[in-house]
């Protein structure tokens, strides 16, 4: 039943506990570093991880069902091709394992490879697919089944990138016209951003945010999204404050002035950043700054050098650390 | 082969040379003392082809029960977790090293005419396995089973248990994930460990002798032959191991350039 809400209140020992709604139609982007639980929430909604908890979609408690019962799609890390079938028979498989006759499944199957645009390679077996075509069987293999529930582990990842452009616009695509609740894993920020109506933040095995994208990527809660977007933050009692590398003045003595914003620390890295150069500085929190690569030289700054780093008042936004 | 690491040592070498020749020597000696002129004959005598026919026919229905039964066994071993699954898969490995005289005499315990299963067996039906060709079966079938199952576990076991996961997600029941993922992505240890079983069961000569005997044309096959045309004629004797030699030889051939792959 296509067109309910998901309603999910998960926790999965050791890994994450995360609550959330997801609405029919909606694409949830479930961002967050690495160990934050992101595959175990995907996992534990297919039904291959112990959790405990509920997730209603509609009425039905997805929990409560044995995984083939569930009507959720997943895309798994690493695409799990059957290496035996060929791409017709994988994004046949559902169907077929679902009682539609051979013909029928092979006819749904065929219509799924040509929208992503690979009907040529229906009778290539997954060796003999590249990691873009792979990965464009997998989800094909995944929407098939029609699912209620398509859940996406990491779709890019070792992707090239201009293969991940292209996929990223073809998913965009299919996510529109699927009638279902998309949850998308993604370390990447223009996934979030590019394909997502919703992001949810996971850090530390639990939702630390919850937003539509362009206001996580502006008051970013986790240094780790703060990162994926580029920004610093810093925490400041019960607020947090973003600014921009560029935004950061850097100097070798202690700035002039009565500003509160200001740090100290050695410099960790030093690398140019398109026609700046971008230092990340361990200073309490790490901190990044860009200059001008004249104004790097004149400074000496190398990797292990105490530097002072500053911003002005103006140069920074201001929010609650929760809300 | 570089020897970036040094020539191997004359102390690693020599045993194994020493082990090579153990191997090779008598079946080479086999081979050259064999008397070719009498071996038409020999293999052509109405009990050689017998004995021939009774140790293909059997050891063929003999596997396929062993895969019939040992498949889902196997599998029941590498993917469902049970109480006792450990202590079921060292029940299974019993008959592994189990001397086979001692195997033909735990058969006759449970199958014989007054066995713990043969005598009820008996009763109801009128038949009996020892002493027939389907006792041979059963005796082939016992000695054959870990085999079977110990390979094809291993298979399955090493086998990415995810794809089992993605079958799941799709819809598929155990019994759809088993037949269409499970096995296919598993035949070449199923394939090799029906080799093993069929080559063990080819060679069994003491589980079947204790409990069918050896009688010409049903339960003679031709190891049991082998045994007893020795002590009357050497030659024969031999001509009839050249065939045995043979066969196994080939069946390691054809199945190793099919399925085991080559190392």
């Amino acid at each position: 039943m296509s067109g309910a809400r998901l309603t999910a209140d998960l926790r999965v020992a050791d890994r994450v506990e995360a609550s959330f709604v997801a609405e029919p139609g909606e694409v949830l982007a479930v961002i967050g570093p690495n160990g934050a639980g992101k595959s175990s929430l995907l996992h534990a909604l297919a039904g291959l991880v112990d959790v405990t908890g509920t997730a209603l979609l509609g009425d039905t408690d997805l929990l409560a069902l044995p995984v083939r019962e569930r009507r959720v799609g997943l895309v798994f890390q690493g695409q799990l091709l059957f290496p035996h079938l060929t791409a017709l028979d994988n994004v046949a498989f559902g169907l077929r394992a679902r009682g539609e006759s051979r013909a029928r499944a092979d006819a749904v199957a065929r219509d799924w490879l040509e929208r992503f645009g690979i009907a040529e390679l229906a009778g290539r077996r997954p060796r003999e697919l590249s990691g873009g075509q792979a990965q464009r069987v997998a989800i094909a293999r995944a929407l098939a089944t029609d699912p209620d529930v398509l859940l996406l582990d990491e779709p890019f990842t070792g992707l090239d990138v201009s293969v991940q452009m292209a996929l990223r616009i073809e998913l965009g695509r299919h996510l529109r016209d699927f009638a279902g609740i998309a949850l998308l894993v993604t370390h990447d920020a223009i996934d979030a951003l590019t394909l997502a109506d919703r992001v949810l933040v996971l850090d530390d095995g639990g939702v630390a945010q919850v937003g539509a994208p362009a206001e996580v990527a502006a008051e970013p809660r986790t240094p780790h999204v703060a990162r994926l977007v580029g920004l610093n933050l810093v925490a400041d009692g019960e607020e947090m404050i973003a600014f921009t590398p560029d935004a950061v003045v850097v100097s070798l003595h202690e700035p002039e002035g009565s500003t509160r914003l200001r740090w100290r620390g050695p410099i960790a890295t030093v690398a140019p950043h398109g026609d700046v150069v971008r230092l990340l500085v361990h200073a309490g929190p790490d901190l990044l700054a860009d200059l001008t690569p004249a104004a790097a030289t004149e400074l000496g700054l190398l990797p292990g050098r105490e530097v002072w780093l500053s911003t002005k008042a103006t140069a920074v936004s201001r929010y609650p650390a929760r809300g | 082969m570089r020897d970036r690491l040094g020539r191997p040592p004359a102390l690693l070498v020599v045993p194994a040379v020493v082990a090579t020749l153990l191997l090779l020597v008598p079946l080479v000696a086999m081979v050259a003392s064999t008397d070719w002129q009498a071996l038409p004959d020999h293999l052509t005598s109405r009990t050689a082809l017998d004995a021939l026919r009774i140790s293909l026919l059997t050891s063929t229905v003999a596997i396929a029960f062993c895969l019939l039964l040992g498949l889902p066994l196997a599998w029941l071993l590498a993917r469902v977790d049970f109480r006792g699954r450990g202590a079921l898969r060292a029940l299974v490995t019993v008959p592994l090293v189990l001397p086979p005289v001692v195997a033909g005499v735990a058969l006759r315990s449970a199958f014989g005419r007054t066995g713990l299963v043969g005598e009820p067996l008996l009763e109801w039906t009128g038949f009996a396995f020892p002493f027939t060709t389907w006792g041979v079966v059963l005796a082939h079938v016992f000695v054959s089973m870990p085999f079977v199952v110990i390979a094809i576990e291993g298979a399955l076991r090493s086998a990415d248990p995810r794809y089992d996961d993605a079958a799941a997600t799709l819809g598929a029941t155990r019994w759809t994930t088993f037949r269409r993922v499970t096995v296919p992505l598993a035949l070449p240890g199923v394939v090799a460990g029906t080799v093993l079983g069929w080559a063990r069961s080819l060679g069994e000569f003491g589980a079947t002798i204790t409990f069918n005997g050896n009688y010409p044309g049903t339960t003679q096959t031709m190891p049991t032959l082998i045994y007893v045309t020795r002590q009357a004629d050497q030659d024969a004797a031999l001509s009839l191991s050249l065939v045995m030699l043979l066969v196994s030889i080939g069946v390691l051939v054809a199945l190793r350039d099919h399925w085991l792959g080559t190392p």
